[in-house]
């Protein structure tokens, strides 16, 4: 397997490209070559010869004197996020015939920019689960461990970068679906404020949540890609006014100073104690560079699953209710009756997308919406006023990104609340809204048991705050690589 | 928290989900255990249901914006003639 930082990282090929040292073909060509050999079931499908053709654009474009923040940088894209004249799968059999008939924004700007989409990403069928063992396509490896989970939803982008086959890749996140798996690979992830990237051609999932993500082998990579594709979409009502700056420039000159929260909450059982060794160091360094560290309580964050597995699957049932057969995907043959052909397409679900269905219809049927959805949102608003709270005494959160690191191929699809613990440290930063980065912080020690599985480290920050956010992370990449 | 097979079929025919025994005998086992898990939000004191309130969420003004080509979508369809073709829904 190719180690981390072997590869020109996004930065580096844009460079080049735009300064004519080297033609945008020729990255792309080497991304498709990497990723047509690839073994980890990171890519759903390539784009080849199109690939090919859009980096001569680039090429054309680059000596027409355009300046393209990222010329020829080859991008990897989690297949539920539309680009036009492709599958679209989602992970399903329910949408295996589905082609995009348009770009969503997030890949219209990218192209804008310079950058060229070489293929889509494996996932759990519609962004639902956190290994990508729910793929109807099979699971993803870890570059790191092949007899262990990539982590998911995004667990084919965050391969793919972690493997070094792209420099960088979208993902999509509603509890920690890019974090996880950039956090078991070794890779960076980044889940930004809610609003910031547009969804106009993501498929929805938790509508309240949902938010495109990127991931990247670097800090200042992952920031490129999130200014590019940030910003106000009248596509899309939900994405927040503007656009947010410039996130990737001059991270290096940076003040790590500033006050860092260090939340009881999230380090108590269940926590690996390599991670939690991890975390410790994190904090040493940032408080050896000047940082206050701040000891405060998340009193409601131990709910934050609790309250995910009630929103979350509350607004997937009702997303998930266009998918009849009616007008695209996947229709089962021979019923004769219009609610017949209903239930026997949407039987095609795999075994999770049927829980969530189910559980979120009961938990909005009558007679137990106000137990469980009411409830939920209850907790939900409390869990964002324990961080509104917290932003009055600390600028960012230092918390563990996963309990612990990438598990075996098998060892948790049975049991579905085990996999939904996964993302216990992650999902408060879906329900409140608010910015996160993992960024990788050593490796666990070795074992029998274990090889020596990277670490994520999370920084969480108030809404709009990702610049500071990628500041502090850079500073911890510049750390752990000392 | 216990859910019964019938609570299972009943919620299936409302979600418009084809499930066999063997699916209803497992989602009855798994559902329970995971609104077990659900409940431990009842620990907490009461209050009143809130919608999440995300920032700026600015309106925008409902305009009708066109499509180059209508095909682009129907052509998606399992079915079609001009229109979306289902089977029939009356008797």
């Amino acid at each position: 397997m190719t180690p981390l930082g072997k590869r020109p990282t996004a930065a580096a090929i844009a460079r080049r490209v735009g300064a004519g040292e080297i033609t945008a073909r020729r990255p792309v060509e080497e991304a498709l070559e990497r990723a047509s050999a690839e073994r980890l079931n990171a890519f759903l499908s390539l784009r080849g010869e199109r690939a090919l053709e859009e980096a001569e654009l680039v090429d054309r474009r680059v000596a027409a004197g355009e300046r393209l923040p990222l010329a020829g940088v080859p991008v990897a894209v989690k297949d539920n996020i539309a680009v036009a004249g492709v599958v679209t799968t989602c992970g399903s059999r329910l949408l295996e015939p589905y082609v995009s008939p348009f770009d969503a924004t997030a890949i219209a700007r990218l192209r804008d920019a310079g950058a060229v989409v070489i293929g889509k990403t494996n996932l759990d069928e519609f962004a639902m689960g956190s290994s990508t063992e729910n793929s109807a396509f099979g699971p993803t490896l870890n570059p790191h461990d092949p007899g262990r989970v990539a982590g998911g939803s995004s667990g084919g982008s965050a391969a793919a970068v972690a493997a070094g086959l792209v420099p960088v890749g979208l993902g999509s996140e509603t509890g920690g679906s890019v974090r996880q798996p950039a956090a078991f690979c070794g890779a960076v992830g980044v889940k930004p404020t809610y609003g910031r990237v547009s969804r106009y051609g993501l498929v929805a999932f938790g509508s309240s949540l949902d938010q495109i993500g990127t991931v990247a082998t670097t800090v200042e990579d992952a920031a490129r890609i999130l200014e590019t594709i940030a910003g106000s979409d009248p596509r899309d009502a939900t994405t927040l006014p503007g656009r947010p700056g410039r996130l990737a420039d001059g991270l290096d000159e940076a003040d790590p100073a500033s006050r860092i929260g260090w939340p009881g909450e999230f380090f108590g059982e269940g926590l690996d104690p390599d991670i939690r060794a991890a975390c410790e160091r994190a904090r040493d360094r940032l408080a050896a560079a000047g940082a206050e560290i701040v000891e405060l309580s998340l009193p409601h964050a131990p709910y934050g699953i609790a309250v995910y597995y009630v929103v979350a699957i509350a607004e997937a049932s009702s997303n998930l209710a266009r998918y009849d057969g009616v007008r695209y995907g996947y229709r089962a043959a021979g019923a004769d009756e219009l609610h017949a052909m209903y239930e026997r397409t949407r039987a095609a679900f795999g075994a999770e997308l049927k829980r969530r269905i189910m559980l979120g219809t009961y938990v909005l049927s009558a007679g137990y919406y106000e137990a469980f959805y009411g409830k939920g949102t209850v907790v939900r608003a409390r869990i964002r006023g324990d961080f509104e709270t917290a932003w009055e005494r600390v600028d960012a959160i230092l918390t563990p990104t996963t309990p612990t690191p990438a598990f075996p191929v098998g060892e948790k699809a049975e049991d579905p609340l085990a996999m939904y613990l996964n993302d216990v440290y992650t999902v408060s930063a879906n329900l409140a809204g608010i910015p996160a980065v993992t960024v990788p912080f050593g490796r666990v020690r070795p074992t029998s048991e274990r090889p020596a599985l990277p670490i994520g480290v999370q920084l969480m920050g108030p809404a709009r705050a990702e610049r500071r956010l990628f500041e502090l992370a850079r500073f911890l990449e510049r750390e752990a690589a000392a | 928290m216990s859910i019964g097979a019938d609570d299972v079929r009943h919620i299936a025919r409302l979600a418009r989900l084809d499930l066999s025994e063997d699916e209803v005998q497992r989602f009855r086992r798994e559902l329970s255990a995971i609104l077990e898990y659900v409940n431990r939000l009842e620990e907490l004191e009461p209050g009143r249901a809130a919608e999440p309130e995300p920032p700026d969420q600015p309106l925008r003004e409902d305009r009708v914006v066109g499509w180059p080509d209508p095909s682009w979508f129907l052509d998606q369809a399992p079915s079609r003639d001009g229109f979306f073709l289902v089977p029939r829904v009356v008797d």
